[in-house]
């Protein structure tokens, strides 16, 4: 809410505080100010400030109240004026194209001068000329021949409002010559209302936390009320029809009333607090919603009793039935339903309970006598009308967050004096009250020590009560036990534990958060748990990373068609079923994804062009409904992708080779090899998305953990990618985590030293070098220690459909220096077994 | 002039001569052709050696021993030439292999954790050198886990603080902050006290622009037990500051509202931009808005299995991207989750 100042200086003196000190000290209380808009008061010295301040001020020898004596004619231009104008020290002329100074032109000196807000040489001001708020300094030019330098201001150059229709008339009392910034300079603090704090979206609210947290005295308005008006008796009735969903309805009467524009000040008041003024009956409803916080209805009374043919009309509140609709003064025309409170009479709808009015009975040029509704309602049935009705106001705002039913009579009363103080009227004896369901203000019992205990503070008993009095609870202080009534103001404080919650909160927000002191636990240490999952998605973080890929965090969000993408586009797989989001911010983004791997191709075709190299992994959730499961499962996967150079570019260096299906599989075998995890194997597979020559499924024992290989070439059409082939991998990262060991035995390093080997074998082209290396190590028993692959040769030196493998064996015994003849020993039953059971031949 | 004299002589001479070639030799290949000369198998001091068996009975002791003083004497010569040209060979090459040392570097292989989970890393660390341990909770929740077990029964004003992605799946949503994990873990660990983090992924039905995203990465702490107080929140928060930001983090705590706290309380740090100067960072103010926080509400940890009446607790949460936005001074939020190795090949 936007907070004159001046205005709140009515309930409480604030004119003493510097402008920031006040802003600090309503933002440590909850009132959390965001910007100072200056209007005419000076910005704090110094260059250290806590708040953003936007605004202009006046400088007491550039803006003075001043007055007009005469208004004459322009000698060349008919839309102008020139005005003799006396600032308090010297008489100048002063040209203005001010359409309300033209009534004036020509007519002498006038009997009663008109006061205006004067801006002298060199004063710095918006740009009435332009749109939106433009600064520009005042100079000496000359508009057709005459020169001048000084202005008359209206309310947008002094950045009071956007207003530009003419120049401020001030009050006639206002004294020439005296600095305006004294007159009438301001500032407006945005603060930013808390959803628990909707009884200081007023002036009144903010007043009282601001006497509250510097013990000043709390001004309340006076609600007392001249009625000299017939008794309101008999003139209007209501009918409550669920006192559940509408607890208090007050009526009051003004008749007479001229609708005309409310006093200047009035509408530089609502104007600075954001509101803009209509005329007196609609600015006295708002100017006491923002004084109070009581949203209020002024219904046109003839039009009521129109609608009830002739009679007094019966206010009814009931909620809608099926079919009706209104049509709210904002234009719009609202289906409603069932559950949406109504204010009605016996002829329909009038308005929407505690959100808007209707257009029909709502108050206008021609009124003269006004019905005036206070009320209050549930704030959960205005919230739900809202929500379903997608409209707002400033009224809904607070019902909506709970008002307090007893300040639907203080509205009433505090309206129907404005109206009449400024519009004139009689208001009727009286007031139509039905209140059928007053709230329970809660009296919260709490031990001091318990305040204490919860803070870590020593405050005393009678000065929690202290601060609790300033916010207006009644409080009775028994040695430690504090009794305290809540006032009749807020809706806020629940009863028994949440109450003392409440209350604690109040407490220490008063008394300073600042105030109470900071230090460490102080608790026991809590029995530590082990976690193996996130310790083993960390070091599968770090094994990847050293292993030269980055991590990737990504959306969850995607659409059905992004992640078929990940398919040829003639593929039909199994039905796959989303969780999706039934109010998307986008359809591209309007299920959780299932496939980690439909993620990586979208980011490595983002990237395709950015880099020569890429290689990612991402470790995170796919989202997986579950039949008779209310959540999907969240199934953590993991997923690799490599594309481009498998080295980076040098200078002085050959051009690096692309990666191929086995740089991916290096990754996987040192990752795999980084857990400790045994017993891993691989098998030509298939799966949708890649090569079928170039997939290879990964398992673990006989269970298959994901899959690696080289993407499809019809999958790799779907998306925008570079030439080099692309190779990813998907891994269920929970049964990585079930085979990874974090206990595994370190083998003694060897005594003796190796025999070292070559063995190179001509075999089909349909034998694996799996297979060979198998054999080799069956045949080669325990001396046997490394089997490694360093070539492989097709051509016509091996013949057709063979090819040769060779291998690096190493020999070594844990007891001895190994013999050159139990070396070839071994050599020739790998030899033989080779042959006996995959047909191998000796490269010779 | 007698035989050996002249013998004698003669082998002087071969020594003085080879001496005198050797002082001319300059480099290796001299100096081996210079070694096959004068040191070699046909060579004149070799050749004495081999004249010893015709030579005077007598005079064969003298002859060999004195032929033996030349070869050794040679082959002394001979390694310190050797030394010499090798370490002229150094110098000279000291002297002339220069390289062009501004030349780039050969480009290694690096991989990279991504920013959040960077900053993640370092939170987990702070908070577990005292004593807080990680628990996980899923992303996808519950309206009631989301809401209503944190104090926000449906149509709850409050609930209007959260953006919130709803799922077709009636009772079921994203959730909008790690805050559902309190119960989570309460529920897992009640009557036990607690010390726990709470990371992971949040999503927030906003437009997405520079300055606000969907999904954002959080982290919640909390604390239960028999006597927690507000003054450990502070402290501990506090703590946490000055490790994340910096010894001379400046902190203050301002009253807020959270329906899962009360009291509920947002905590300020000294902008690092501007120093507290005034910045667009701190939106001119000199503070950044880091964290909620607050002292768990009863309801909430009655919710969670705790007796409010014995336990007490205090809760925080903060949003890992924000931070780490302002902490970077990155023009865009989007980025985290763009992943464009330009922006993430920085961390
Ligand atoms: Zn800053």
């Amino acid at each position: 809410m936007k907070l004159p100042l001046s205005w709140l200086n009515d309930y409480v003196d604030v004119d003493d505080l510097e402008i920031e000190a006040l802003a600090k000290l309503m933002t440590m209380v909850g009132l959390e100010v965001e910007e100072i808009r200056l209007v005419g008061r000076a910005k704090p010295p110094g260059d250290m400030h806590e708040f953003k301040y936007t605004g202009i001020s006046w400088p007491v020898d550039k803006f003075v109240v001043a007055q007009v004596d005469e208004v004459m004619p322009h000698p060349n231009a008919d839309r102008l004026v020139l005005c003799r104008v006396n600032d308090g020290t010297d008489e100048i002329i002063v040209l203005t194209g001010a359409p309300n100074l033209l009534e004036y032109k020509g007519i002498g000196p006038l009997g009663q001068p008109l006061k205006v807000a004067y801006a002298r040489e060199g004063a710095e001001l918006y740009d009435g000329h332009q749109p939106g708020r433009k600064l520009m300094k005042l100079k000496k030019m000359k508009i057709r021949g005459v020169e001048s330098s000084s202005m008359i201001c209206s309310e947008k150059e002094l950045g009071i409002s956007d207003a530009h229709g003419g120049v401020i008339i001030l009050d006639d009392d206002a004294p020439t010559g005296m600095p305006l910034v004294d007159y009438m300079g301001d500032a407006v603090f945005d603060v930013n209302t808390l959803p628990n704090m909707v009884r200081d979206a007023s002036v009144l609210g903010m007043a009282r936390e601001v006497a509250a947290v510097t013990c000043r005295e709390l001004r309340e308005p006076d609600v007392s009320l001249e009625m000299d008006g017939p008794a309101i008796e008999g003139r209007a009735d209501i009918q409550i029809t669920d006192p559940e969903l509408n607890p208090r309805f007050v009526l009051g009467l003004i008749e007479g009333i001229t609708t005309k524009p409310s006093p200047y000040w009035v509408q530089r008041r609502l104007n600075l607090a954001g509101m803009r003024p209509i005329n007196c009956i609609v600015d006295a409803t708002n100017y006491i919603m923002l004084e109070l916080g009581q949203p209020l209805h002024a219904f046109d009374y003839d039009i009521l009793v129109e609608r009830a043919g002739g009679k007094p009309p019966t206010i009814i509140t009931r909620t809608a039935e099926v079919g009706e609709t209104l049509t709210t003064l904002d234009g719009v025309t609202h289906s409603l339903d069932r559950e949406m409170e109504l204010v009605t009479d016996t002829a329909g709808p009038l308005s929407i309970a505690g959100v808007m009015g209707g257009e029909e009975s709502e108050v206008n040029g021609e009124t003269t006598d006004v019905l005036l509704e206070g009320a209050a309602w549930n704030f959960i049935n205005v919230r739900k009308t809202v929500s379903k009705l997608k409209i707002n106001s400033e009224a809904a705002y607070r019902f909506s967050r709970g008002v307090h039913p007893a300040l639907a009579e203080i509205g009433v009363r505090l309206a129907l004096k404005r109206m009449a103080e400024w519009g004139g009227g009689q208001v009727s004896q009286g007031l139509i009250d039905l209140y059928p369901n007053p709230p329970e203000d809660p009296v919260v019992v709490f031990s001091a020590s318990w305040v204490n205990d919860s803070l870590g503070t020593n405050i005393q008993p009678e000065e929690m009560a202290d601060i609790l009095r300033r916010l207006a609870f009644e409080c009775h202080v028994d040695g430690e036990m504090i009794t305290a009534k809540t006032p009749p103001h807020r809706l806020d404080i629940n009863q028994g534990l949440v109450g003392r919650a409440d209350l604690l909160e109040e407490i220490s927000r008063i008394y300073g958060y600042d105030q109470i002191p900071s230090h460490r636990l102080n608790q026991p240490l809590p029995p530590q748990h082990v976690n193996h999952q996130l310790m083993m998605e960390e070091n599968l973080r770090d094994l990847l990373v050293n292993l030269g890929l980055q991590e990737l965090v990504a959306y969850r969000m995607t659409s059905p068609e992004r992640e078929e993408r990940r398919f040829p586009p003639e593929y039909d797989g199994p039905y796959e079923e989303y969780l999706e989001i039934q109010n998307p911010i986008t359809v591209e983004r309007r299920v959780m994804r299932r496939s980690i791997l439909a993620t990586m191709l979208e980011i490595l075709e983002y990237n395709s062009n950015l880099d020569r190299r890429l290689a990612f992994f991402e470790i995170g959730p796919v989202f997986h409904p579950v039949e008779g499961q209310l959540l999907p499962d969240e199934k953590v996967m993991l997923s690799i992708g490599l594309t481009g150079v498998r080295d980076l570019p040098s200078w002085g260096m050959d051009e690096p080779p692309v990666m191929d299906f086995y740089d991916l599989k290096g990754v996987v075998e040192g990752m795999l090899a980084g857990l400790h995890i045994e017993n891993v194997h691989y098998r030509a597979g298939e799966h949708p998305s890649l090569h079928p020559g170039k997939t290879a499924q990964i398992l673990i024992g006989d269970t298959v953990v994901g899959f690696m290989g080289e993407l499809h070439p019809l999958v790799k059409a779907n998306f925008e990618m570079g030439e080099a082939p692309v190779y990813v991998a998907e891994l269920e990262f929970l049964l990585l985590l079930a085979a990874a060991r974090t206990l595994f035995d370190v083998e003694a390093v060897p005594t003796f030293p190796p025999v070292l080997e070559d063995l190179a074998v001509v075999v089909d082209e349909a034998v694996t070098a799996a297979e060979v290396e198998a054999v080799i190590r069956k045949g080669g028993g325990n001396e046997l220690k490394k089997v490694q692959l360093f070539d492989i040769y097709r051509g016509a030196q091996v013949g057709d459909g063979k090819k040769s493998l060779a291998f690096n064996l190493t020999y070594i015994a844990p007891d001895r220096t190994l013999t050159d003849k139990e070396v070839s020993k071994l050599r020739k039953r790998i030899i033989d077994l080779l042959g006996k059971e995959l047909d191998a031949e000796l490269r010779s | 002039m007698t035989g050996k004299e002249a013998e004698l002589e003669k082998l002087a001479q071969i020594q003085t001569e080879a001496l005198a070639a050797l002082a001319d030799v300059a480099d290796e290949g001299a100096l081996e052709a210079w070694r096959v000369a004068h040191m070699g198998r046909s060579s004149a001091v070799m050749g004495v050696f081999s004249r010893m068996g015709s030579m005077d009975k007598d005079l064969r002791p003298v002859m060999g021993k004195a032929a033996n003083e030349v070869r050794q004497a040679l082959e002394a010569a001979l390694d310190e030439k050797r030394q010499a040209l090798e370490a002229e060979a150094l110098s000279r090459s000291l002297e002339t292999e220069k390289l062009d040392v501004t030349l780039p570097g050969r480009p290694v292989r690096r991989g990279r954790l991504h920013p959040l989970t960077q900053v993640l890393r370092r939170i987990f660390q702070i908070f577990g050198d005292m004593g807080f341990q990680v628990y996980p909770s899923p992303e996808v929740e519950t309206d009631d886990y989301n809401f209503t077990y944190l104090n926000m029964p449906p149509y709850h004003p409050a609930r209007d603080m959260w953006d919130t992605f709803y799922t077709k799946t009636e009772g079921v949503l994203l959730r909008t902050h790690t805050s559902p994990g309190q119960i989570r873990v309460m529920r897992a660990r009640a009557p036990e006290p607690i010390r726990a983090i709470l990371p992971g992924a949040t999503m927030r039905y906003e437009q997405l622009s520079a300055r606000s995203e969907i999904e954002f990465a959080q982290v919640e702490v909390l604390v239960v037990g028999e006597h927690v107080t507000f003054a450990e929140l502070k402290g501990t928060l506090d703590d946490f500051a000055r490790r994340m930001f910096g010894e001379y983090a400046r902190t203050r705590l301002r009253p807020s509202h959270f329906p899962f706290t009360e009291p509920s309380a947002e905590m300020d740090v000294g902008c690092f931009v501007c120093d507290g100067h005034g910045c667009p960072v701190c939106k001119e103010t000199g503070w950044l808005e880091i964290l909620g926080c607050g002292m768990v509400h009863p309801l909430v940890l009655e919710y969670g299995g705790y007796d409010p009446a014995v336990y007490s607790g205090f809760a925080a949460g903060m949003g890992i991207d924000r931070s780490t936005l302002m902490r970077y001074r990155i023009d865009d939020i989007r980025h985290f989750r763009n992943n464009d190795v330009r922006f993430l090949r920085q961390f």
